[in-house]
């Protein structure tokens, strides 16, 4: 009877259909002209005559001999050298999560099972870091860096950007190590392990939801910074952001934007398949935080 | 948990966070008291038949000592917080004198950097996060009423202009804006203009960054009311419907009470994260339309010859200051639950 109600087509609920399509095609459509667009030419792209020309290629078929090029990542990933950024945001990606999860686990879980007052005083702070601007704190690190001449080098922003995460990683894995039931590491300790022991041998091996959970927010930090990646690292260490970034000034007046349109479509490529994969995980994450309040 | 094992547990975590968030606080805070020194300058007079010279030079060494024996600088108090990068204090003063109509003056005032941010920094907060919050809340209605098969494609898609980086998501949307690009190419026929730039104008520019801000944020405020409104519970529903309520009132005294908690949360997050507006700024070339807090900081480091360290520092710590009168209420809130809950 419950499905029947549920199947009716009343005029709220074609509203509501024709509400979210609109929302759909808003969200959708920027991502699937862009990627399509990567692979024409300019003159196709940026198309002020007809926009059919970027769905078509008639300039692309005009100057390549086929309505498909790849001059564009041809161009970025290989004359621009663009493959290197990538490198560079793989190493910086891989270590910030690396150790933002081992330092999180470790303080979450302290944070989750201590009673005393000053857990709530740490947890507090963190909020009051996670607020803090990027922006603010870069600009108290250039003088110290330069002055011991750690700037521009990967090491310095992965350990930054490991400890601008650390705030979200500290209160979403408390809130998760919150969820398991003190009795396990407690009975663990009832015989005979210490905390370490009752850590690695009971709770590491259940953990593994929330800090894949937590992992992906990571992730996400490292990957889609700027500000920290554009100030804190020299052009040979560039990551991929900051040089798309670059990309803009250079490329523009050579009439080489299709090198930034090709670069922008395989830096989002990764984090496509990142909510295919992972879309369960990214949405018990958002919602974690907001449920616990 | 005994002290010192908590002390072990949280020691890696509670370090970084001190050497790289507390300390830099700091540091700023002192940065932004001091001034670059001045080139120490020689003035030498050469004389000779056909009358005397003067020549200055820059002494490299003195200056190079200078610098060494104080390398933050000369200690300048907070001449930087009312230069006229920062607070003008001198030329608002002025401004006021000079102005004979309250326009004028807010014009003049508009013409001092920090206050030119602040005013977009605070625009864009309190325009992007309410829309987003309705937006958010009208879509997960809308998603919540769909066939459950429809469900998982939807929150994919939604998801995706949330997660891509905001500089390159930014990008995407200003390529298609350009004038000739799909969407500005479009409008410039519709309204039959062909010199319609969605860039040139500040007010067109403001909106561009907004729609921007709402785009990118919306997915996060429709993923947390989605789930929420999973939690309703079905009885208060029924009975709400039996004794008569419409659609519309069960929403209104039902469904959104329900879910109010949910919306502080998002609100704080949204303000958090709207305040720090800056990577959209560059990606779509507006700053001068619109510049915000963070661009400014991000001005003064990176564009002038010379990084302009106690400027920078001097707007974190405005920035600071503001982030802590946003998150005041919040902190009261939390202290105040927090005292209840250990009383009881």
């Amino acid at each position: 009877m419950n499905t029947k109600i549920e199947n009716k087509l009343t005029p709220v609920r074609i509203i509501a259909f024709v509400f979210v399509a609109l929302w759909l095609i808003v969200a959708m459509f920027p991502f699937i002209w862009t990627l399509w667009g990567s692979f024409k030419v300019q003159a196709d792209f940026f198309s002020k005559a007809d926009w059919a020309n970027a769905i078509f290629g008639f300039h692309t078929e005009k100057q390549t001999g086929n309505f498909f090029t790849i001059d564009g990542y041809y161009g970025s990933w290989i004359e621009e050298e663009f493959w290197r950024a990538v490198i560079n945001t793989s190493i910086v990606v891989f270590f910030t999560v690396l150790i933002s999860l081992t330092f999180g686990t470790l303080g979450g879980y302290a944070l989750a099972r201590s009673t005393y007052r000053y857990a709530f005083w740490i947890l507090m702070a963190g909020l009051i870091f996670r607020a803090m601007p990027h922006m603010t704190l870069v600009s108290g690190y250039l003088q110290p860096f330069f002055a011991w001449n750690v700037w521009g080098i990967l090491p310095t922003t992965i350990i930054v950007l490991v400890a601008i995460n650390q705030p979200f990683t500290l209160w979403m894995l408390h809130s998760f190590f919150l969820n398991i039931p003190k009795d396990l590491d407690e009975s663990a300790m009832c015989d005979g392990c210490n905390r370490f022991q009752a850590f690695r041998y009971v709770i590491i091996p259940i953990m593994w939801p929330g800090v894949i959970t937590t992992g992906l927010f990571s992730f996400l930090l490292a990957y889609n910074d700027f500000t920290v990646t554009s100030m804190l690292l020299s052009d040979e260490n560039e990551t991929m952001i900051p040089a798309i970034a670059s990309f803009l000034g250079t490329v523009q007046e050579e009439g080489k934007v299709m090198y930034a349109v090709a670069a922008v479509v395989s830096a989002t490529a990764p984090l496509f398949f990142l909510v295919m994969f992972f879309q369960r995980q990214i949405v018990s994450g958002l919602t974690a935080g907001a449920v616990k309040g | 948990m005994k002290h010192s094992t908590f002390l072990l547990f949280t020691l890696p975590s509670l370090s970084v966070m001190f050497l790289f968030i507390a300390i830099p606080i700091v540091s700023v805070f002192i940065q932004s008291l001091h001034i670059e020194h001045k080139q120490v300058i020689i003035v030498s007079e050469n004389c000779d038949p056909f009358g005397c010279e003067t020549t200055t030079s820059v002494d490299t060494e003195a200056s190079a000592k200078l610098k060494e024996k104080a390398p933050l600088g000369k200690f300048n108090g907070f001449k930087t917080y009312s230069n006229r990068m920062h607070f003008a204090f001198d030329e608002i003063g002025e401004a006021w004198n000079s102005s004979d109509s309250f326009i004028a003056f807010v014009k003049k005032i508009y013409n001092y950097p920090l206050y030119r941010a602040l005013s977009f920094t605070l625009t864009y907060t309190f325009v992007v996060t309410p829309f987003v919050l309705f937006l958010g809340f009208l879509v997960a209605l809308g998603v919540n009423n769909l066939p459950k098969l429809l469900k998982g494609p939807t929150i994919f898609a939604s998801l995706l202009p949330m997660i891509v980086t905001p500089l390159v998501g930014s990008l995407i949307l200003f390529w298609m804006v350009d004038g000739d690009g799909v969407i500005g190419a479009t409008l410039q026929k519709i309204f039959n203009d062909n010199s319609l730039s969605l860039k040139a104008s500040p007010v067109l520019t403001w909106v561009m960054l907004m729609v921007y801000g709402i785009w990118h944020l919306m997915p996060f405020s429709f993923i947390v009311f989605y789930a929420g409104l999973q939690t309703v519970p079905h009885e208060t529903i029924e009975a709400a419907t039996i004794d008569g309520a419409s659609k519309f009132q069960r929403t209104r005294h039902v469904v959104i009470p329900h879910l109010m908690p949910l919306a502080i949360f998002i609100t704080l997050i949204l303000l958090m994260d709207n305040f720090r507006v800056f990577e959209p700024i560059i990606s779509f070339r507006a700053e001068a339309h619109a510049t915000s807090i963070s661009w400014l900081i991000w001005n003064h480091l990176r564009e002038s010859a010379y990084p302009l360290y106690n400027a920078a520092g001097a707007t974190s710590m405005i920035t600071i200051f503001c982030v802590g009168i946003l998150l005041l209420p919040v902190l009261i809130r939390t202290w105040r639950d927090f005292n209840e809950k250990n009383k009881g």
